[in-house]
């Protein structure tokens, strides 16, 4: 079914968009064809995928159906970063005109690269992305997100250039600044991560400045971190504008991987470049659809750097049924949480991003915080240490002592647990290559 | 005269504000009167000194989180009933005191008190015209 082929708000027509609408069995054979070609490249070309198949005795050759992906081999973060830097690159350096990384948890950071072709791929899914959110020329768009060697930036800035709309490359950071050039320059769509543009809300209202009134944003595209639903409820309310969440990660391509139409219920992943799989995370067996698990992806397209079945960690759940807006692209839930650093305390599976989550109802941009897990007489106890920046400290004790009562409040409706909040100096949690250690289990530790 | 009040975060742990004075002389920074209100696990060190800005930015670089408010200080009569005098005039008013100390130096006979308030700007007004006096920057640390 193809309800129209057209921008969703004002009826122009977008042919980058017509993909999006490509009949169902006509993109499974694109799939299929490109995911040969993939596997071939990988195995050709890369000498981690070819080690890993011979090992599992599967070919290039032995891909026929989509569902024979599951012959391949998995990949993890961790690959990027033993064959730091550039040991997954599937053509030669010539080849690559881009590149870009991103800090890992521990260790060296990775590094991914693209070519001409796969700029232009990236940069097509983009704009497919604005088009579903109903951006077009004659936008003015300001990009907060970071420009430099994060993907955000620099990723969302080529989309805005492709469809013709007017984009503002400020980048992420001084706030005063950023509600001033919104105002001056009449920008009318934004791209943000959502902690951050809650943050310019409040910036605003310090500044006197009515974002319903003052300001001409309609609608902004949001990701780069997790965030809830409450979030999007809040962010619509306050400032007026259509908030819509996007999804991508850098070892695929950056932004561009998955994205929400106006109709806000899931993100369509452009499965035409990706190719997805919901996976058990124990017993790595795919799931059915509706039912969590993490999120598998082949790059079907990308030259250089092709990735063969990358655990992407984050949970989710395939939308069963189809769109209203017509799109046949398969949709994604909400990533809900993250499949690592989960840990179970009292029988109950905790999340660091559950904290997370809890954290940014409080606080508009996320502190520093640790979760540390202590066993005395034999019952489990969580601590949740949260860093104090200046602008949550108040001259009052009475006022910081509510500060830790409402943590605990929000974690508790959250995980359902008691939680001990400690309110600690700046600097304190223990950090490498400036992430911090988010669990600290110590529950195996004589006390 | 409001006069900008510097607190700062600390951990109720050993050491935590011998560490914070020690960074405060190594920049030269003189304090000329604190109080630490404090709970079991963290208190909020209170300072003043006549270069507000600075100490703050001495304090922020040395990876503490501070904040900056105003305050006022008042000449309170070293007398029985010196400050409930003082205290009468805020509540005829209805305006209340969220915290106060003494501050580290007497003005002729009296003591110097440090208020903050619920409102300020409707507490000095009142105490103005009172005739309580309240001290400026000059009257506390000197040209």
């Amino acid at each position: 079914m193809i309800r129209n082929l057209w921008n969703d708000l004002d009826g122009t027509f977008f042919p980058e968009s017509a993909l999006d609408y490509m009949p169902a069995d006509r993109l499974r054979e694109v799939q299929l064809q490109r995911l040969k070609a993939a596997t071939a490249l990988a195995y050709d070309r890369v000498p981690l995928f070819r080690e890993r198949m011979d090992a599992r005795g599967a070919k290039p050759g032995d891909v026929h159906r989509l569902e024979d992906v599951c012959l391949l081999p998995f990949s993890i973060k961790n690959d990027l970063r033993d064959k730091y830097p550039y040991g997954l690159f599937a053509v030669p350096m010539s080849e690559v005109v881009r590149l870009h990384a991103s800090s890992g948890t521990t260790g060296k950071p990775i590094v991914v690269g693209y070519t001409a072709e796969d700029m232009e791929v990236w940069k097509q899914v983009i704009m497919r992305t604005l088009y579903a959110a109903g951006y077009s020329r004659g936008d003015v768009v300001q990009n907060m997100f970071g420009y430099g060697l994060f993907t955000g930036g620099l990723g969302l800035h080529s989309g805005i250039e492709g469809i013709g709309a007017t984009v503002i490359p400020i980048s992420g950071g001084n706030s005063e600044r950023q509600v001033m050039v919104m105002k001056d320059f009449g920008v009318t769509a934004v791209c943000s991560t959502p902690s951050y543009f809650i943050h310019l809300i409040e910036v605003a209202a310090k500044l006197g400045i009515d974002f319903k009134r003052d300001l001409k944003v309609k609608r902004g595209v949001f990701g780069a971190e997790p965030w809830t639903d409450r979030m999007r409820q809040y962010i619509e309310t306050a400032s007026g504008i259509k908030a819509y969440d996007i999804y991508g990660l850098s070892e695929i391509i950056g932004p561009g991987v998955a994205s929400e139409c106006t109709c806000q219920s899931g993100l369509h992943v452009f499965e035409d470049h990706f190719l997805m799989e919901i996976v058990d995370p124990a017993t790595l067996e795919p799931v059915p659809d509706g039912s969590e698990g993490e999120l598998v992806i082949t790059t079907l397209s990308k030259q250089a750097m092709p990735v063969i079945r990358y655990r992407t960690r984050d949970i989710t759940a395939i939308e069963p049924r189809p769109c209203a807006c017509g799109r046949n692209l398969r949709r994604i839930r909400r990533i809900s949480r993250r499949s690592d650093d989960m840990f179970i305390i009292r029988g109950v599976n905790v999340y660091p991003s559950q904290i997370e989550t809890a954290l940014l109802r409080t606080e508009a941009s996320l502190p520093h915080y640790q979760i540390v897990l202590t066993r005395k007489s034999g019952l489990d106890r969580m601590e949740v240490r949260v860093e104090v920046t200046g602008e949550m400290l108040s001259d009052r004790l009475s006022e910081m002592e509510g500060l830790q009562r409402r943590f605990a409040r929000s974690i508790e409706q959250i995980t359902s647990l008691h939680t001990d909040v400690t309110l600690v100096q700046p600097g304190t949690i223990p950090r490498s290559e400036g992430k911090a250690r988010r669990v600290l289990d110590n529950r195996n530790e004589p006390v | 005269m409001k006069i900008r009040q510097i607190s700062v975060f600390l951990e109720n742990r050993p050491g935590r504000l011998s560490a914070l004075c020690r960074t405060l002389a190594d920049a030269g920074v003189n304090l000329s009167t604190l109080t630490l209100a404090e709970t079991g696990e963290f208190g909020l060190l209170r300072l003043m000194t006549a270069d507000p800005d600075k100490a703050k930015q001495v304090i922020e670089q040395a990876g503490y989180a501070a904040t900056a408010t105003e305050v006022v200080a008042l000449q309170v009569p070293d007398r029985p009933g010196g400050l409930a005098s003082v205290l009468r005039v805020l509540e005829t008013h209805n305006i209340s005191v969220e915290y106060m100390y003494a501050f580290a130096m007497r003005a002729g006979g009296d003591a110097v008190m440090v208020f903050r308030f619920d409102d300020m700007d409707r507490a000095l007004a009142a105490l103005q015209a009172a005739g309580v006096n309240v001290f400026t920057p000059v009257d506390l640390f000197g040209a």
